[in-house]
């Protein structure tokens, strides 16, 4: 049987090849937050550049998955954006590496400019459904929304607290698709990540503060979350290392630039 | 020189063919192992018709998406289908062959296109022409249903007339010479003589149009709604799926795999109903 012989040694070489990749550095693994995980991808490439016997790779997926993998050990560390950490994250060691506000967005043609958390919680949850009861004009407002289990939308609903999202909200998965939403109708409303706004959208201000970095920073403004990076049990080795250079002034200056709030 | 052997090669042949049976196989297996646990714990009238969806509070019911893919699969059919036919008949009845040559090849690069692109058409041009128009979030049933049916449109058009020309051309001469025009001979002789694997093109566009995930995501707005009119967003069970599998562990998971179940079971009977009518148009060649 000379074919099946063939296909062993192909298989075997395979294996082989397979086997030989990935040796000599230590590999760490992120996974979590869609939020933090450009930051970690660019705090990951400034720390390989000077370190170069470790080798990290950053993997999203959503906060729940960031918990989920640090307790599974599929990751060395997870990353989570919660205002709230779940039962399963206790057993974690969480770190505090950054905050980020998030911004209740609006069409930049409605003059609308400032809301309440009442008024921000009746919208979301339907009880208020036309612009000119928030001092807007006569148009009916579009709700816009994340999906079930997004890290931002549990925290903006456990700020606001008793949020029960009215069913034709329309959904969207991301950051970017809540923006691009908002900025194609006008009267829309959305929540997304201080760090997105552009000139397309307009920020209101919450109870009359501004979400602005110094806001944020000053604890003046409600919409802020903290985001964590969890390790199964005492943080060692070269995972201590890189978190140790994140919360660094140089990594904390990354963060900084690059649209969140340094933790400290 | 013989390298392999004949029945080398049948071997050969027999194990690439077989596995990718056996991964159709192994897809069906681990989507029910998973799903269909959950759906019998759940309760399967619990599931299937209870409009409550509020993962975090452990309540799955899918009776919303199941209408919303069924109205939005029945809009696109609505738009796609007599596009279709009707482009169908006219490339094959009343173009010469080689127009025909040339437009049908090029309606098949329709399918070509990526469905983010046309999700991102969606978007950015159907979805505000019909805000500004018809008024709602545009984000609803009927962008989707419109953007579905052109995504179907290459499926239905290019079976469509594969089985308009597989009747005899004797049949149409016939009819012409006994003073009948073009248009009556359509009607009254090729749609009969064709129309099994007409219906096969409608019942395999359908099943495309049922299945689609990206472009739906993009403009069905996806909430978790009975729709009451065109207007109105809607989540199809596809769009169900993939909007929270990033985020779903344990129960949420099971029932996000149960709903996989519901929509293979679905593209399963909407398959078979098509090679059916396949079958009944070959059998009559």
């Amino acid at each position: 049987m000379l074919n099946v012989k063939k296909i062993l040694s192909v298989l075997a070489v395979l294996a082989f090849l397979i086997s030989g990749c990935g040796k000599g550095r230590t590999a760490i693994t992120l996974a979590g937050s869609t939020a933090f995980q450009p930051f970690a991808e660019k705090l990951a490439d400034e720390y390989m550049t000077t370190h170069n016997e470790v080798s990290i790779t950053v993997q999203g997926g959503g906060s729940a998955v960031g918990i989920q993998s640090a307790n599974s050990g599929a990751a060395q560390i997870g990353m989570a954006d919660l205002v709230i950490l779940p039962e399963e994250a206790k057993s974690l060691t969480a770190t505090i590496v950054a905050k980020d506000g998030i911004a209740v967005v609006i069409n930049p043609q409605n003059k609308v400019s400032d809301l309440t958390t009442d008024q921000v919680r009746d919208i979301f949850n339907g009880k208020i459904t036309n612009w000119k009861e928030v001092g807007g004009a006569d148009a009916p407002i579009t709700v816009v929304s994340r999906e079930a289990g997004s890290g931002t939308r549990s925290s903006f609903e456990q700020i606001i607290t008793n949020v029960n999202l009215k069913k034709d909200a329309l959904i969207q998965d991301s950051n970017g698709t809540i923006r691009e939403t908002v900025a194609n109708d006008a009267n829309s409303i959305g929540y997304l990540s201080h760090g997105l706004i552009n000139e397309k959208i307009k920020p209101v201000k919450i109870d009359g503060v501004e979400s602005t970095e110094e806001a944020i920073i000053a604890g003046n403004y409600k919409l802020v979350r903290p985001i964590y990076l969890l390790v199964k049990g005492e943080m060692t080795g070269e995972v201590k290392n890189f978190i140790d250079y994140i919360l660094s002034d140089e990594g904390q200056k990354t963060i900084k630039s690059n649209g969140l709030i340094p933790a400290k | 020189m013989k390298l392999i052997s004949e029945k080398g090669v049948k071997r050969i042949l027999g194990t690439v063919a077989f596995s990718a049976i056996s991964v159709l196989f192994l897809i069906a297996l681990f989507i029910l192992n998973e799903g269909l646990p959950f759906i019998f714990k759940y309760g399967v009238k619990e599931f299937l018709f209870s409009s409550d969806w509020q993962p975090q509070q452990n309540k799955f019911g899918i009776f919303p998406m199941i209408t919303a893919s069924l109205w939005v699969t029945f809009g696109a059919m609505l738009i796609g289908a007599p596009l279709g036919v009707a482009g169908a008949f006219f490339l094959s009845e009343y173009v010469p062959k080689t127009i025909m040559k040339i437009i049908k090849p090029t309606i098949e690069l329709l399918a070509a296109i990526p469905s983010v692109v046309y999700g991102f058409i969606g978007v950015m041009v159907l979805a505000p022409i019909i805000r500004e128009n018809f008024g709602g979030p545009g984000l609803s049933l009927m962008a989707a249903s419109i953007i579905l049916g052109i995504m179907i449109l290459p499926t239905v058009i290019s079976i469509s007339i594969d089985s308009i020309l597989a009747v005899p051309q004797s049949y149409r001469e016939g009819s012409l010479a006994l003073g009948a025009t073009t248009w009556q001979t359509i009607y009254m002789v090729t749609v009969k003589a064709s129309k099994s694997g007409i219906i096969a093109s409608i019942i395999l566009g359908l099943g495309r149009a049922i299945g689609e995930t990206m472009a739906v995501i993009m403009v069905a707005g996806n909430s978790v709604n009975i729709p009451h009119s065109a207007l109105d967003s809607v989540r199809t069970l596809t769009a169900n799926i993939a909007l929270e599998m990033s985020y779903a562990t344990g129960l949420h998971r099971q029932a996000l795999f149960a709903t996989g179940v519901i929509l293979f079971i679905v593209i399963i009977i909407l398959n078979s109903f098509a090679s059916v009518a396949i079958r009944k148009r070959t059998r009559k060649k």
